[in-house]
């Protein structure tokens, strides 16, 4: 196989806490030394990343890839490349595809898509209740047999206190997190925009704080009746960072993560009716926007996942109340963080990457997340404070829907490598 | 100074400055009089062809904007359809280019879907003009309620409105609260708190959360109609209690010991929301703000359509 020399770059390494100039020698596909003066095979290939930063590989727990079932909207590969363009070596897919992913055979086709596309690895997060319709168990023990990481009913709630309790229970033999989508649904259905002064100038029906805090309560607290592991997808508002820094000082088993849109925009987004500024948890007010950026800073949000979430244009281009919910989030992710997050001092660079790579690796029992020697070779290479503006056609995803087009950010992932292999090159591609 | 020029569309008024709004109801005043002619037509919107696009059941303001329309001498279509764009097949945009495709100069839009006028007007060069879409703006019904107001006080700034009922689920509200603010009224709300959005405080709206508050304070009350699915859908208990609680009723009305004007939308449910007395009684605008509907509609026709502003009588510094 072959070996490759990433030279001069600033090497950064959350999981030992290292962060300094140095070489980093990737043989076999792992990861064979890190240094000054390495001792090289003859004709190894160099890299030089002079001025880059090198780190393990960017990790995004909660992705769409709309395969099987909407694949006009993205596949397995097309989301893998989007992931590899945006500086990631990992993602996991959530299960609401159609049919959903809750058996081992729909489980066993996400990995297999993912080989096959060969780009960043794409762990399947397997479905919490059969067809996610909020009855009965998947089988939890089969599923991760075949290689889900996880179980989520993403795209609505875990239905009921009592199906989130078993659930809890039985995830605890297999070691898994169990990933809720915080909703009440009662109070949110219907629902296209925060409940707030916007939602009310424009005549739109909010989904209120409130929806997603009864949530995040109800599942600290069976986490705490359980012992299981919740893990609190895109967290959205001030009173849901407040429980989960409560249930941390309990030691409670809560992780939690939050999307760049939601600690970089706000409910004003929505003024004017942009289909893309409409998602699920919405946008919502300033001073939310700010506890999800101290919860990040202070480690009570976990880390970033860019709930990547691709639709077609036809689907967007429509009424407000009738446009679907999400945007596409891989290859903005890493720019906005570093825009929103480390350049007014927030987090230091080595803090961005444990949030953004080492703990969601650990929180979900992943491989990566590190550069210790032999381990896979998943590594990025970018530049920290190239100001880059996004465009369109320079988007990898089969899906543009993004509120960010036209907007300046800043850093761009240039070379990402998954098990040794380059899977991504800036510099291959003609810039358009 | 120049005069002010309303853009392509009117989608709403809280797009619209002071300056705008006054212009309109300015150039309402002598189109009054052109429905008191015998024979009720200027040439005005001649050779001009005009889309009356509804998406929603609507009987008043569809044959207002019809005559208005026809008044002005413009050539028109209806185009009545229920249900929204998605559930009928075919994308409001694919509609809206088809129809344009077919060279017409503006479309009238009634919706479901609040935005939809909005979201036309950025994507057809034809003028758009919002005749209600879900419960974002009315804003040909917000212009009639302020020239029926100045027509009765003879002035907005300084008045006492309240806007009493539904608030939550009305495009009415909306259109009246920004037109009202930006002419200098005071504004309240009243209705039970389940429908009354308490964010409208932040602009300045006084919220009442009694009846007899707001009768006591007003100089005009706007009452607005009660759908009465909000019974079904668990906002208001029942229709009976509403009546008691929140109707308004001669009663309730002579209490203020003084004239409060009444204004109501239409179409009423009288006994719910209003009584008959107070709807039929002297202190009621109701029938003007329907004969004032279509003077607003066409001034909005002619402004958009490019006529010019010297067609008003009265100049507006003389307000």
């Amino acid at each position: 196989m072959s070996e490759l020399l990433i030279r001069g770059g600033r090497v950064i390494d959350p999981s030992r806490g290292t962060d300094g100039v140095a070489d980093l020698y990737i043989k076999d596909g792992r990861i064979e030394a890190v240094g000054r003066n390495i001792a090289l095979d003859p004709g190894v290939e160099v890299v030089d990343a002079a001025g880059k930063v090198v780190a393990p590989g960017l990790i995004d727990i909660h992705v769409h890839f709309r395969e099987p079932g909407f694949e006009h909207a993205e596949t397995i590969a097309t989301g893998a490349m989007s992931a590899a363009a945006g500086g990631f070596t990992a993602v996991c897919a959530m299960p609401n595809t159609d049919p959903v992913t809750d058996s081992q055979a729909t489980v066993g086709f996400v990995l297999r898509q993912s080989i096959r596309a060969g780009k960043a690895r794409v762990y399947p997060i397997g479905a919490v209740s059969l067809g996610q319709k909020g009855e009965q168990l998947t089988e939890f023990g089969e599923m991760v047999q075949a290689g889900a990481v996880a179980v989520s009913d993403d795209g609505k709630p875990v239905a009921t206190s009592h199906l989130m309790r078993t659930a809890l229970e039985y995830a605890r033999t297999f070691n898994i997190p169990v990933a809720d989508h915080c909703e009440d649904m009662s109070l949110a259905t219907g629902g296209v925009m925060h409940e707030g002064l916007i939602a009310a100038r424009l005549g739109l029906k909010g989904i209120p704080s409130a929806a997603e805090e009864i949530m995040v309560a109800r599942d600290i607290i069976l986490a705490e009746l359980t012992g299981g592991h919740v893990h609190l997808c895109h967290m959205s508002t001030r009173g849901s960072v407040e429980l989960i820094r409560w249930a941390k000082s309990k030691g409670l088993k809560v992780t939690a993560e939050a999307t760049p849109h939601h600690f970089t925009l706000t409910h004003e987004r929505c003024l004017g009716y942009d289909t893309n500024a409409k998602m699920n948890p919405p946008l919502r007010e300033a001073a939310d926007r700010e506890a999800i950026r101290q919860g990040l800073r202070d480690g009570t949000i976990d880390c970033i996942a860019s709930d990547h979430a691709p639709h077609h244009y036809d689907t967007k281009e429509r009424e407000f109340d009738d446009a679907p919910n999400g945007i596409v989030g891989l290859e903005t992710a890493l720019g906005l963080a570093l825009r929103e997050l480390v350049e007014p001092g927030l987090l230091s660079l080595p803090d961005l990457i444990a949030r953004m790579s080492t703990v969601p690796a650990r929180i979900f029992h992943l491989p990566g997340g590190t550069l210790a020697i032999g381990a896979p070779a998943d590594v990025v290479v970018f530049d920290a404070t190239r100001r880059w503006a996004v465009r369109r056609d320079d988007l990898h995803s089969k899906s543009t829907n993004s509120p960010f087009l036209g907007e300046t950010l800043v850093g761009q992932a240039d070379l990402t490598i998954v098990g040794g292999r380059v899977v991504f090159n800036r510099s291959d591609r003609p810039v358009s | 100074m120049s005069a002010p020029e309303l853009g392509k569309d009117l989608v709403g008024l809280e797009y619209l400055s002071a300056e705008q709004i006054l212009l309109i109801l300015d150039t309402a005043e002598p189109f009054k009089e052109v429905s008191e002619r015998p024979i009720k037509k200027v040439p005005a919107l001649r050779g001009k062809t005009i889309v009356n696009l509804f998406f929603e059941a609507s009987t008043r303001t569809r044959i207002s904007f019809e005559f208005a329309e026809k008044r002005l001498s413009a050539d028109t279509v209806n185009v009545a359809t229920s249900g929204s764009s998605v559930s009928k097949g075919e994308t409001l945009v694919d509609t809206a280019r088809n129809l344009e495709a077919m060279r017409i100069d503006m479309v009238v839009i009634r919706h479901p879907a609040s935005g939809a006028a909005d979201f036309l007007g950025q994507r057809i060069r034809s003028n758009v003009i919002n005749a209600g879409d879900g419960r974002h703006e009315h804003p040909t019904q917000g212009l009639l309620d302020l020239l029926t107001l100045r027509d009765r006080f003879g002035r907005i700034a300084g008045l006492k409105v309240a806007i009493c009922g539904d608030v939550l689920h009305s495009r009415v509200a909306r259109s009246n609260i920004w037109g009202l603010l930006k002419l200098g009224a005071e504004v309240a709300i009243c209705g039970p708190a389940t429908l009354i959005p308490r964010e409208f405080a932040e602009l300045g709206v006084r919220i009442f959360p009694r009846i007899e508050e707001a009768i006591e304070w007003a100089d005009a009350l706007n009452v607005l109609r009660l759908q009465l699915e909000r019974m079904s859908s668990g906002f208001i208990p029942s229709l009976r209690e509403y009546n008691r609680v929140f109707g308004v009723t001669r009663e309730r009305l002579a209490k203020a010991g003084r004239e409060v004007v009444i204004l109501h939308p239409g179409p009423m449910n009288r006994g719910v929301e209003i009584d008959s007395d107070v709807a039929d009684g002297p202190a009621s605008v109701i029938l003007s703000q329907v004969t004032n509907g279509v003077a607003i509609r066409m001034a909005v026709l002619y402004l958009l359509a490019g006529g010019a502003p010297e067609w008003r009588t009265a100049p507006a510094d003389d307000r």
